[in-house]
């Protein structure tokens, strides 16, 4: 997805740009999302304002290709506190949200049914977030491949790039593929959860890490839920480090009318076995609030791997340890929200305007020890 | 013929063999389909037959979306056609 919004917005800048995917369109980190563009998870800081730019940019999207085209639905989010103390919670974090933007409205328990008729009346209060949207994220990545291919784009699929060409200044000049070498000015490190890999065949590392999580699918049902609903422990579990299994419920119908149900964070590799146990715990906390779906019988599950960096924030911009080297990467859980506001920074970076926001939060060499990068500097002292 | 077990399928009786599958007694009553598609209301039953496809739902004694190919058949069960997702009462 990300690499795809890249795409779409330098070739609309006017930039010649090749897609190359190791895989299919969508088939790496993309496929297993949820879709989600939400500014209700975030915290004060650096990511917010990228999510705050991202929905703007959504909404032109939306009104540009056609919303129908994307399945982008801006249904609005409604996080729900389910202890006293997750309700006070909520409400301190909207209050630090409303200051900076986000445009959230506090629910009493007694108004909760009428945004959703079917939670449970077992809640103590909730926030409604009508900024946040949902997206339908294969579609969306293949849609925006297509006008970037209409804006003169080249798309190639099942193309790994296998290393880097620089130039005798040690600039980038392009990368090899199995099936040839690409000359290219920029090379964007679009990789999702294999940007640390791509990063590091670059000779520029960034920690990019998998997360790893699993989503329920239902059988198709008519409106059940009308918004994102998901706990407020979402948020604390969202910015967590901690590396064993949490599960926060995030429940949502989908224009084809399944519901999905989400999610489990864990870190645990690029293991894809599949455990039962997160499967139960998903599965129990969405009854909790939704308790009709205790009769609803479920399709599948899906797994896939969050692009995490130990900040949680994304990498994206230049790198000033390889010439040419552009990373956009990174997202965690938000690569799909985020998207949008990603390949438009990038695409006005590379072309020398003025970025939107301040790159500097997400700057790829900032995860170098200070001491380190001196040294690492020709000419510098350690 | 004796140890036979009887459900009804709307007003008929369905004839089944103990362990037989709600699908099975009714593909062998004659019946290809028994539910219809949420969009265009096309004629679904039995496709795959192994429980992935759910295309061949079915109410089960007021339970809808039960997999006719997986679910046995009780004597006394009251089985019905499924139009779309039958679901309609959860809609909001």
């Amino acid at each position: 997805m990300v690499g795809a919004a890249c795409a779409f917005y330098c070739a609309d800048a006017g930039l010649r740009v090749t897609v190359l995917e190791r895989a299919s369109v969508a088939g790496g980190t993309t496929s297993a999302g949820e879709g989600n563009i939400l500014v209700s998870d975030k915290e004060a800081g650096a990511e917010l304002d990228l999510a705050l730019l991202s929905i703007r940019l959504w909404r032109e999207l939306g009104d540009r290709i056609g919303a129908g085209q994307l399945e982008l639905q801006p249904k609005g989010g409604v996080v729900v506190a389910q202890t006293p103390e997750a309700a006070a919670g909520l409400a301190a974090l909207t209050a630090r949200q409303r200051a900076l933007g986000v445009e959230v409205t506090d629910v009493s328990q007694a108004e909760l049914p009428e945004l959703e008729p079917n939670l449970t009346r077992r809640a103590c209060s909730g926030a409604w977030y009508p900024q946040d949207m949902q997206v339908q994220p294969m579609l969306a990545a293949a849609e925006l491949l297509r006008q970037a291919r209409a804006m003169g784009a080249s798309v190639r699929t099942r193309t790994e790039v296998t290393g880097f060409r620089r130039d005798a200044g040690g600039a980038l000049a392009g990368v090899d593929t199995e099936s040839g070498p690409l000359t290219a000015r920029w090379v964007i490190n679009a990789a999702g959860t294999w940007g640390g890999e791509v990063a590091a065949l670059a000779g520029a590392p960034v920690p990019v890490l998998p997360r790893r999580g699993f989503i329920l699918v239902t059988e198709p049902l008519p409106v059940v839920v009308r918004h994102k609903v998901y706990t407020a422990d979402y948020v604390a579990s969202v910015a967590s480090s901690d590396a064993g299994l949490e599960t926060s419920v995030v429940v949502e119908g989908t224009r084809a009318g399944t519901v999905l149900i989400g999610a489990s964070r864990e870190r645990v590799g690029f293991d894809r076995q599949v455990s039962l146990t997160v499967l139960r715990t998903l599965a129990a906390q969405a009854i909790g609030l939704f308790p009709f779906l205790a009769e609803t019988v479920l399709l599948r599950s899906y797994l896939g791997f969050r692009p995490y960096c130990p900040d949680h924030l994304p990498v994206i911009g230049a790198d000033p340890r390889v010439p040419g080297l552009v990373h956009a990467c990174g997202h965690e859980g938000a690569g799909i929200g985020l998207a949008a506001a990603t390949g438009r920074l990038i695409a006005q970076s590379l072309t020398g305007a003025a970025t939107d926001l301040d790159l500097t939060p997400f700057r790829p060499d900032r995860f170098t020890p200070e001491p380190a990068r001196a040294a690492a500097q020709p000419g510098g002292t350690a | 013929m004796s140890d036979r077990l009887r459900f009804t399928f709307g007003d008929r009786e369905i004839p089944a063999e103990p362990g037989q599958s709600i699908g099975a007694a009714l593909i062998a009553a004659g019946y290809r389909s028994w539910r219809t598609t949420r969009q265009g209301g096309a004629p679904r039953g039995i496709f795959c037959g192994i429980g992935i496809c759910f295309d061949c739902l079915v109410i089960v004694n007021g339970r809808p979306s039960q997999r006719a190919c997986l679910t046995e058949a009780r004597h006394g069960d009251q089985v019905e056609p499924q139009e779309g997702a039958g679901r309609a009462g959860l809609a909001c």
